[in-house]
């Protein structure tokens, strides 16, 4: 409301007021944006959250530590893998669980995969939204989604929710043929992640679209608690994997990409070169990989665990950014407060003023450059 | 990167009757501040120590107080993690100082914790429910809170109960 609009002569119009949501297709979910537009120009834009709001935390309350377990897979429902992760690592932290060793390459090789599929599938969507073309990178991105899902169903017996990462180490060993066909799939996703660079990066109608939109700059992003790719892609270089260097991410040699520019092209640009980052800390733990348990805390014990008294935060580089888990413990085997630090609410924080002074056209693209979940802002 | 003896004698020296306990035993390292220092004590963390992600804000409801709860880093410092804790012994009326001109990261978080935990944050620009809907009354995430089923016509007040065909 305070943004000044440069009068125009010839013409003067009212603004007028219009929901954008809860039904609306570009907003990956049910997210409401209530927009003052004038003629097609944002003046403002106010989120509205709470559509897909279950409560988790509350319920999270009521129910032991393992049962809560599914609850995470269902955050953020396209990464389900590194949601049970935050949430073991947190609870790991809290009671002193150890980890074995090739329970941790497990989660590495699995989070990776995870987050190769999140990002092409974030650029599916994105151009999905511009619109500016054809169906194809959705439907390209589905197809290597679903091979990636393959494997996750090989190793979790489930493709969306797979509850596979728990507190000690993951549910069960890989089984044989998952190994050799990792093996397969990994070049495979290095030729589709080229094959998306060749066909999208250079095509002249995403860059009038994508180039200087949605501008955000490093200081604001840190102040309103941006993380992830679109905190890098404004020039900050804040890798969680390197900061914290969590779980064995600093046994692999890998780097973390920055982009300056902090639009939507280079969040684009951003995911493409963190998925092949990926590809290469998959490689690396394929070929380390060692043989030992999976899980340092069977099923008998971690259903009936009870940590001390105490509170932990635990944290991890999700694909979309910084997911965290706060758990706070009464000595009792349910947790006493069960917060989530959600990635794609905090990420949102910014929206309106990313939003204000461009197209109603352009709204769409940035948030679908931003990549949230409904089920991770809501919980 | 700052030590913690560093951080609490900085704090100290600064504000002298800010800090109230550093409990022992914890997991993370954690200061408990006194609620009205606290907008003062963040903008030193943020423009003195360093502290510019708060990435965190949360409330605990404990029988005999509220624990409003912030987890902060520093990204362009490399500072690990800071947990500050605010007791909030009036049970009845909880009220915190907001830090959202300091952090722009507290706004919707705050505002969650005022929808769900029923903490008022003093100063912050627009504290309305985020997540519960207009109307609704009482605070769910408060250990007190009686879970219950809702009828169609409380969660939806304007739609009838029978359609027209």
């Amino acid at each position: 409301m305070s943004v000044q609009i440069p009068p125009t002569e010839r013409l003067r119009t009212d603004t007028i007021q219009i929901n954008m949501g809860p039904h609306h297709p570009s907003t990956h979910g049910v997210f409401r944006m209530v927009l003052t537009l004038d003629g097609e120009t944002v003046v403002d834009l106010e989120p509205r959250f709470g559509y897909l709001h279950r409560g988790i935390e509350k319920t999270a309350e009521e129910r032991t530590y393992v049962q809560n377990v599914p609850f995470t897979d269902r955050l953020d429902y396209i990464c389900g893998i590194t949601n049970n992760w935050a949430y073991a690592l947190a609870l790991e932290k809290l009671a002193g669980i150890e980890v074995p060793e090739r329970a941790e390459y497990i989660r590495v090789i699995l989070g990776e995969l995870t987050r190769v599929m999140n990002h092409m599938l974030a650029i599916g969507f994105l151009w999905n939204d511009l619109g500016a073309t054809t169906f194809t990178p959705v439907v390209y991105a589905f197809r290597e989604r679903e091979r990636i899902l393959d494997l996750i169903e090989m190793a979790a017996g489930s493709r969306m929710m797979p509850s596979y990462i728990r507190a000690g180490g993951v549910v069960a060993d890989l089984p044989e043929e998952f190994m050799p066909r990792l093996q397969k799939l990994v070049p495979h996703l290095k030729r589709f992640i080229d094959e998306m660079d060749t066909m999208l990066t250079k095509n002249e109608i995403f860059r009038a679209r994508a180039v200087g939109v949605g501008v955000l700059k490093a200081k604001d992003a840190i102040n309103a608690g941006i993380s992830g790719p679109v905190l890098r892609a404004s020039g900050v270089p804040y890798d969680i994997r390197k900061v914290d260097s969590y779980s064995i991410y600093d046994r692999f040699d890998f780097e973390v990409p920055v982009h300056t520019a902090g639009d939507v092209y280079a969040r684009y640009l951003q995911r493409l070169a963190e998925a092949r980052q990926s590809l290469r800390i998959i490689e690396q733990a394929m070929r380390d990989i060692p043989e030992g348990p999976v899980t340092s805390l069977p099923y008998k014990q971690l259903s009936r665990l009870k940590p001390p008294k105490g509170e932990a935060y635990g944290r991890i580089e999700s694909p979309k950014g910084e997911l965290g888990f706060y758990l706070v413990s009464d000595g009792s085997n349910k947790p006493y407060r069960f917060r989530i630090r959600s990635t794609s609410l905090l990420n949102l924080t910014l929206l309106r003023e990313m939003c204000i002074g461009h197209k109603v056209a352009d709204v769409v693209t940035i948030l679908g450059s931003i990549d949230i979940t409904l089920g991770d802002v809501d919980r | 990167m700052l030590t913690h003896e560093e951080i609490l004698s900085r704090l100290r020296e600064r504000f002298p009757e800010a800090v109230l306990d550093v409990p022992e035993g914890m997991i993370d390292f954690t200061i408990v501040i006194a609620p009205q220092a606290w907008h003062d004590v963040a903008l030193f963390l943020r423009d003195e120590l360093g502290y510019d992600f708060l990435t965190n804000v949360t409330a605990v409801d404990w029988p005999d107080r509220f624990e409003v709860v912030y987890h902060l880093y520093g990204v362009q410092a490399g500072h690990p993690l800071l947990t500050i804790k605010l007791p909030v012994t009036d049970k009845e009326n909880p009220v915190v100082p907001s830090v959202v001109d300091v952090w722009r990261s507290a706004d919707f978080q705050e505002r969650e914790e005022y929808d769900l935990m029923g903490i008022r944050f003093e100063g912050h620009p627009n504290l309305k429910r985020i997540m519960m809907w207009e109307g609704y009354e009482g605070h769910p995430l408060r250990k007190d809170f009686q879970n219950r089923t809702y009828s169609y016509a409380e969660l939806e007040p304007t739609r009838k109960a029978t359609p027209d065909w």
